[in-house]
Parts: structure tokens; sequence; C-alpha cells
């Protein structure tokens, strides 16, 4: 493969806009000038690696990974995936990162207000690097929906926030998975920056019960993508796409 | 009909949300014993080459209010302008320096602060020699899709003159968006790089 032109250009109409007024944090902070289009430099096509040896046993595992007198309380899932690039190929070494709400809605966190329990046994983040084939997994509970600050009564519906690195800075990115049949995602205002239902499809996980561990564990299936890059056919390699 | 391309999209971008922290610096919010430090926290150590830099600064809302939740990440070259990445095809970095740090925006102040160095030079596409600058990328609650921008640095007038990215910006008036100050704080050389998410100053942000 030729993993050397430049990425393909974001497709803006895919991503939500700035600026999404049902969502009322955004209206302050977006931009509201366009943006300078660059076709990638070396700073964009270079990004930080971060070795397996970096991980320790624990970080995909959330329902230890904090443990102090017991397991956490609440559903015991899997969540695994790959992480591909654009031309559907793996994205081997890519750090990912994961946070989330406990079982009750409640973030571990010294700004977060909400009345629902802190769970004693629960931290709320882990990590994982893909593998050759661009696979990832991890341990946790299935976080719950929470209220918040945004409409007077609008709720989250149970996400895991997700953090990932490809091989350079253009493909940095942060996104959201959201749960197979849960209503509330259509009720969001955070989901629903999003413009495209096809789009925000991408971002729910899908119910795996082949996966699951029986007498154990749920299992969610998430796949993540990120950008691809040109292929340099008619430069200096003929490797193809 | 024709054949497909059998491309796939993109994950769409969501908010890191106002608790990025903790996946992103659980430790810096006492989320502690999970891993042994925060990821990105330090760049230099005592054999890193190349001049020793403070870039600080503070990200501003629509209302002039500094953002207390935010999450800065920054991407450079060596002294040598060179990148510590397997796609960096022109030579060896120096191994003593990553380019890559993290740091969450003060929750009191709205400050980040990162001592790093001074990069080096780097080509553009065309061969042309880019002005020093370090890549910033921005995410917080309220931000559905991390902004990319540079920092330039205030002393480097002739580099910046002829640098072909700062050249690419239409409205001159907002190239000092981009352009940190050099002042001297406690014996270290300090850059000062505060970015405005909206406004008559709004920064150059970039679509890369």
């Amino acid at each position: 493969m030729s993993d050397q032109g430049p990425f393909y250009q974001r497709d803006r109409s895919w991503h939500p806009p700035a600026f999404t007024p049902q969502y009322k944090t955004s209206i302050l902070r977006s931009p509201q000038y366009p943006l300078l289009s660059l076709d990638n430099t070396i700073s964009e096509m270079t990004g930080p690696t971060f070795g397996h040896n970096k991980l320790g046993p624990l970080d995909n595992d959330l329902i230890r990974n904090f443990a102090k007198t017991g397991d956490p309380i609440g559903q015991r899932i899997i969540v695994y995936g790959r992480v591909l690039d654009e031309n559907a190929r793996a994205v081997p070494g890519a750090l990912v990162e994961f946070w989330q709400a406990n079982a009750g809605g409640r973030y571990r966190h010294k700004k977060e207000t909400y009345l629902a329990a802190i769970d004693p046994n629960f931290g709320g983040c882990g990590r994982a690097i893909t593998d050759e084939e661009g696979r990832y997994w991890f341990r946790t509970i299935k976080p719950g929906a929470y209220p918040w600050p945004n409409g007077v009564n609008d709720w989250r519906p149970a996400h895991i926030h997700f953090s990932v690195f490809g091989h350079a800075f253009a493909q940095r990115m942060i996104t959201q998975m959201y749960f197979e049949g849960d209503p509330m995602i259509w009720q969001c205002p955070i989901v629903s920056t999003i413009p495209d239902k096809k789009a925000i499809e991408q971002l729910i996980a899908a119910l795996d019960r082949e996966s699951t561990l029986p007498m154990d564990a749920l299992a969610y299936k998430f796949d993540i993508v990120l950008r691809g890059r040109r292929s340099t056919m008619f430069e200096n390699r003929m490797e193809g796409n | 009909m024709v054949q497909k391309l059998d491309r796939l999209k993109e994950s769409p971008s969501q908010t890191a949300g106002p608790y990025v922290h903790i996946g992103a610096t659980p430790n810096w919010v006492e989320i502690t014993g999970v891993w042994n430090e925060d990821l990105g926290l330090v760049l230099v150590g005592p054999e890193t080459k190349g001049e020793r830099i403070v870039v600080q600064g503070r990200i501003f809302d629509g209302s002039g209010t500094p953002l207390k939740d935010a999450l800065v990440e920054i991407w450079q070259a060596d002294a040598q302008g060179l990148y510590n990445s397997p796609q960096e095809k022109r030579g060896k970095a120096d191994p003593h320096f990553t380019g890559w740090g993290r740091q969450p925006t003060d929750g009191t102040t709205g400050e980040y602060r990162f001592e790093t160095i001074k990069p080096g030079r780097v080509p553009y596409k065309d061969g042309r020699l880019m002005a020093p600058h370090i890549t910033f990328w921005i995410v917080a609650r309220g931000i559905n899709m991390g902004l990319h921008t540079r920092m330039y640095f205030g002393d480097e007038e002739a580099a910046n003159a002829e640098c072909p990215v700062l050249a690419r910006i239409e409205h001159k008036v907002r190239v000092p968006t981009l352009i940190a100050s050099r002042s001297e704080e406690k014996g270290m050389p300090t850059y000062t790089f505060d970015i405005r998410l909206q406004g008559e100053k709004e920064t150059v942000f970039f679509d890369i």
C-alpha cells in the first residue's frame, strides 16, 4: 500500500458544523470565519506514536482498573472493534482512549454535580493500542443516561467517549459511541449536531450476541474510521491502492 | 449502476464534553492509580536538543471568557525541523523529544502551559521552508470537532514573512492571530499564544 499521499479532504457535511444552537455551549465556542484550507504538509502528515509498553495490564479493564473494594455496579459489557481508514485498511498501533459515566450516569470529575451516586469502584477511564489488524477491545460496565444543563430537561443517551490517534495528526479525532436500540439517541441535542442520520448510525455500536461471554458480559461492536490517504500512483511509487 | 468505490466514511466527530480530562488526563482530575502519569505532560528531558521555551496562553469564547474546561494538544518538529514519527521520511528526529504535548486549561484561570523547545523549520510541499511553528489541536465542551491551528514565533519576522502557509491567508489583518509574542519569565523565553474562538480577532483555524 502507498502510505504516502496527503489525506482525503474531510467531508464536513458528514461531521457536525461548529455552530449548532440546539447545543447551547456551541454558540459562543464556534469559529465564524471560514477555515483556511491547507493541503497537508509534513506537519499534518506526521503524528506521535505510543508503544504498547506504555500500557498497563488493566488499562483496558474498567471493571478492575479502579476497583477498591469489589466490582463496580452495573451491566458488564465488552466493547470491541477495529480502527480502519477510509480505504478500509486496518490502522495498527493506534492509541484509543475511552472515558464514561458510571452505571448511574455519574462521572468521576471534580466539576460534576449530578446527584446520582459515585461508584467507589469505578474510575471511568481506559485505553488500548490497536493490534496488527487494527483491533482493540475493553471491558467495562454500561454507562447510564444522565441529565445535563442545556434545556431544562435534556438528557444524554448512554455513551462512551473515544479519542483516537492514527498515524498522522491529520487523523486526530474525538467522538462518542452510542448503544443499539436506545431511543434517547434521537432526542439528544448533541447527537443531533450531526446532520445526517446515516452518520449518526455510524456511531451506534451493535449488540453482538456471538461475542458475548455467556453468564458474564454482553458485547458491543464499534468500528472507528479515520481519514484515508491519497495514493501516489503516478508519483514515485506504483503500488496501487 | 456503476462499480462501487468501497470507501468508508470517516467516523463523525462529537464534542469531547466537559469531562475530557477523565480520559485524557485522569491524574489531573484525581483519578489516580489507574496509570502512573498522564500522557503528554512532559516533552523535554535533560538530553533534548534545542532552546528551552515556555508556551502559554488562554482560549477565549465569543464573550471574552477564557475556557476552563478545554484540552490543548501540540505537535511540533524537533530543533532540526524533524518530526519524531514513523511518517517522517527525511531523517531521524531527536530521540529525546516526542514533539507531542497535552495539557488541560486551568480550571480557575483558563491558562495552559507547555515547557518545550523551539522547533526548527520544516519544508512546505513544494520545498520552500515554512516558518517555525507548533500545531495546536483544541477540544472542549461546545466544540463539535477539534480545532486545528498553528502558533508562529514573534521573533521570527523574516521566516514568517516568507512562510508559504502564512502567505495563503487572504486577509492579512488576521495573520497576527497566529503569532505569539516573546517575553522572559523567570529566566525562560516565554511565548504567549492566546486563541480566540470568535470575534474581530478570531484565530485563523485550519481545514487540513
